[in-house]
């Protein structure tokens, strides 16, 4: 069992280095099968490990050797198999193969293809460390060679200056959060002496709520979730990430990377409950990011850059549902979100695909009936991420909701909202890309293709995760038993506060909600259809006339504009004077006194080279005679 | 080894040291290239004589053979030497070696 354990991330490391070591020299055929094979090895011993977890579900360490062994401190390189880390694995590593699958197609003329996989396998090995790590410190290595991983991959195509840069902008940005997950590791090892989950865990459990220091411990790790999982106010790199690779989106933008903030978060639920300011601190940025990311994604008009904002507002209902202690919540909505939202970015990969590199929903139309797979999968995830039921996006918003609405009216209030924007801005996604004419060029008509086989069927595959993926979680109101929440039950079980099933909300109320958003979700999408299919609107330039709203809203709200003033401006300005004062009138000026004074004894030494061969042998004798005296003496 | 014993190795020690020192003057006040070379050989030869007479009085072979070693040593040694004199004579037409002082800084 143990070796099985290691083997699950050792074979995208292995796949990593074979692919990295030769990737100039390995024949395409070899990598197409390598770089998917590896994780489709890890997906099935991780499905050998899940059966066996089924049959006798112990939580289990696995220590694999000892690491760490500094005084008080000791580390192990320990794996934890529980329910909630083998439901990360089977995420990262079923999406995970399918995207990898899917991009043997999507990637198959590019140039640095043997490199996309190395950096795709190395990615996935980071992360599966950092959701079957057993302490703090395994996590934090997958949690920032995730970050590697993305930085690299976002910049793939490196001969973009502004790639490059939104690559630089994606890890600068995480790297705040690291410091805070990193300060957060450091006050939990002052505090409890151990960065193991368990032990940790153990000695929390009997605290009082509301004691400074898990605020602080909380919060600080909440920094890191923020940076890594692009909450306010840092999430402006996962928009201009989408600069990568459309499979690296999928896999790195929605499904995974993404969503390790709330992994920690939930696997850290005893520390967090423990804290309810840092659950108002985390309800307050989870609700603004849902609504705020949402309203954004309205008036996007790149393809990609819609689907990143709704991830950033999809991660705030996750986070939501996890201020108010609805972890298993979060956690099927980090699920369900991981199958929709990669189905959504490898459909939209497949449309951009068929028009060479064309990203601009207004110079698109009508796809429907050239790319048929595409357009069903789309269709799918769409109303699956609209909450439309029996899809899976229905089942796990609507516990999100309910959590909410248990918590607050307001709360819920808000999210309903955010629903409501969801619903509108991937139909106008929709329509403006599959419906009505096509309006891109003659050249790109004539192109237009359904993707092969090797991208499509990846597509249909996610489409049924997408529509069934719903069904592992059906609430009692539907005569289910909610199959995670009792899988994943052992987890959260040490939470204090954890309000499964809903206690103070009426089956009656619970149905009423549930009648209200579908109502108001379907009048939206009704409502789209008619304004974006039967008007023919939505896909104007960028000059016509707009109210200040709508502008401020198309604009993203100014606020890169404001970062670049409030923090890069005054950073470069005080970069500047540092740099005349400390680096070049100090630092340098010292450095090159050394090298003055090197250039000065040397020009007045070179003078005893007179040239006279006497001389010399008259100075290397006298050497030799002062060396015997000093040996005497000596 | 009865005729080393007849004469004591204080002696062999003082001789070398006279040849040796002769050869360190004759190095530093020469200007000919030529006898400069002699004096560096004369140097080596009282090094030679000094290790044979060592290797005679604590009875040890290994000394002597030595000797041979470095004779071939200093053999080579000569011959380079003497075909760098050959060759500084053919361009400056003089063995002088203060005539060689166009090496400097």
């Amino acid at each position: 069992m143990k070796i099985l354990i290691t083997l699950i991330p050792l074979f995208p490391l292995f796949g990593f280095l074979f692919l990295g070591a030769g990737f100039r020299s390995l024949p395409r055929r070899i990598v197409s099968v390598t770089g998917p094979g590896t994780i489709l090895a890890s997906f099935l011993l991780t499905l050998i490990l899940f059966f066996d977890f089924q049959r006798n579900g112990i939580p289990q360490i696995h220590l694999i050797f000892n690491w760490l062994t500094v005084g008080p401190l000791a580390i192990g390189f320990e794996f934890l198999t529980d329910p909630l880390s083998l439901l990360m694995m089977l995420i990262v590593t079923g999406v995970g193969f399918l995207i990898h699958w899917y991009s043997v197609g999507y990637m198959k003329d590019d140039p640095g293809y043997n490199r996309f996989f190395a950096h795709m396998n190395l990615f996935v090995f980071f992360m599966l460390l950092l959701v079957m790590g057993a302490n703090y410190l395994i996590m934090f290595i997958g949690w920032e060679g995730v970050g590697l991983c993305s930085y690299l991959l976002i910049g793939f195509w490196f001969r973009n200056q502004d790639y490059n840069n939104a690559a630089k902008k994606a890890f600068i940005m995480n790297r705040i959060g690291d410091l805070g997950f990193l300060l957060g590791m450091f006050l939990l090892f002052t505090t409890f002496g151990s960065l193991n989950f368990r032990e940790i865990f153990e000695k929390a459990t009997p605290m009082e709520a509301g004691e400074p220091v898990m605020v602080a411990i909380t919060l600080l790790l909440f920094i890191g979730a923020v940076g890594k999982s692009a909450q306010i106010p840092l999430y402006t790199w996962l928009p201009d990430a989408m600069a990568g690779p459309t499979p690296v989106s999928a896999l790195i933008h929605a499904a995974t990377m993404v969503t390790a903030g709330v992994y920690m978060v939930a696997r850290s639920n005893i520390l967090y409950v423990l804290s309810p300011v840092t659950q108002i601190v985390m309800g307050s940025v989870a609700l603004a990011t849902a609504i705020f990311a949402a309203s954004i994604a309205l008036f996007q008009n790149d393809i990609k850059k819609i689907l990143a904002y709704s991830t950033i507002s999809q991660l705030g209902y996750m986070f939501a549902a996890l201020s108010v202690g609805a972890f298993t919540g979060a956690m099927f909505h980090l699920t369900t979100h991981a199958f929709f939202k990669a189905l959504l970015f490898l459909g939209a990969g497949s449309v951009i695909h068929a028009l060479g590199g064309e990203q601009d929903i207004r110079k698109m139309g009508g796809l429907r009936k050239n790319m048929p797979a595409t357009w069903w999968t789309f269709l799918i995830a769409t109303l699956a991420i609209s909450g439309i039921p029996p899809l899976s996006g229905f089942f796990s918003k609507d516990e999100i909701l309910i959590h909410a609405l248990d918590h607050s009216a307001w709360m819920w209030f808000i999210l309903f909202i955010g629903a409501l924007m969801t619903a509108f801005y991937m139909f106008r996604l929709l329509w403006l890309t599959f419906f009505g004419a096509f309006r891109g060029t003659d050249d790109q008509r004539h192109h237009l293709h359904e993707s092969p086989g090797v991208m499509t069927v990846p597509l249909i595959l996610l489409a049924i995760l997408t529509a069934f993926g719903g069904f592992m979680n059906i609430p009692g109101i539907f005569g289910g038993n909610s199959l995670l929440a009792q899988f994943l039950a052992p987890v959260f079980a040490g939470s204090k506060y954890h309000p499964m099933p809903v206690t103070g909300i009426s089956h009656a109320t619970e149905w009423m909600i549930m009648g209200i958003t579908l109502v108001a979700v379907i009048a939206v999408i009704a409502w789209s259809y008619h304004h974006f299919v039967k008007r023919e609107k939505g896909f104007l330039p960028d000059q016509v006339h707009r109210n200040f709203l709508v502008n401020l809203i198309s604009q993203k709200y100014y606020v890169d504009e404001l970062y670049e003033l409030i923090i890069v401006k005054p950073l470069l300005w005080l970069s500047t004077i540092l740099h005349r004062i400390i680096e070049v009138g100090f630092i340098d000026r010292i450095v090159n006194s050394f090298g003055n004074l090197v250039i000065r004894t040397g020009n007045t030494l070179r003078f005893i080279q007179t040239g006279n061969v006497g001389f010399y042998m008259f100075i290397m004798i006298l050497g030799i005679i002062l060396m015997l005296f000093l040996n005497i003496l000596i | 080894m009865t005729t080393m014993t007849a004469i004591p190795i204080d002696y062999y020690l003082i001789f070398c040291s006279i040849l040796f020192c002769t050869g360190v003057i004759g190095v530093l006040i020469k200007r000919n290239a030529l006898v400069i070379l002699m004096s560096i050989e004369l140097m080596i030869n009282s090094i030679n004589l000094l290790l044979a007479a060592f290797a005679a009085y604590t009875n040890d072979p290994a000394g002597q053979i030595f000797v041979f070693f470095i004779m071939v040593v200093a053999a080579a040694e000569v011959a380079i030497g003497l075909a760098i004199i050959v060759l500084i004579y053919r361009t400056t037409h003089s063995i002088d070696i203060h005539v060689l002082n166009k090496l400097k800084w």
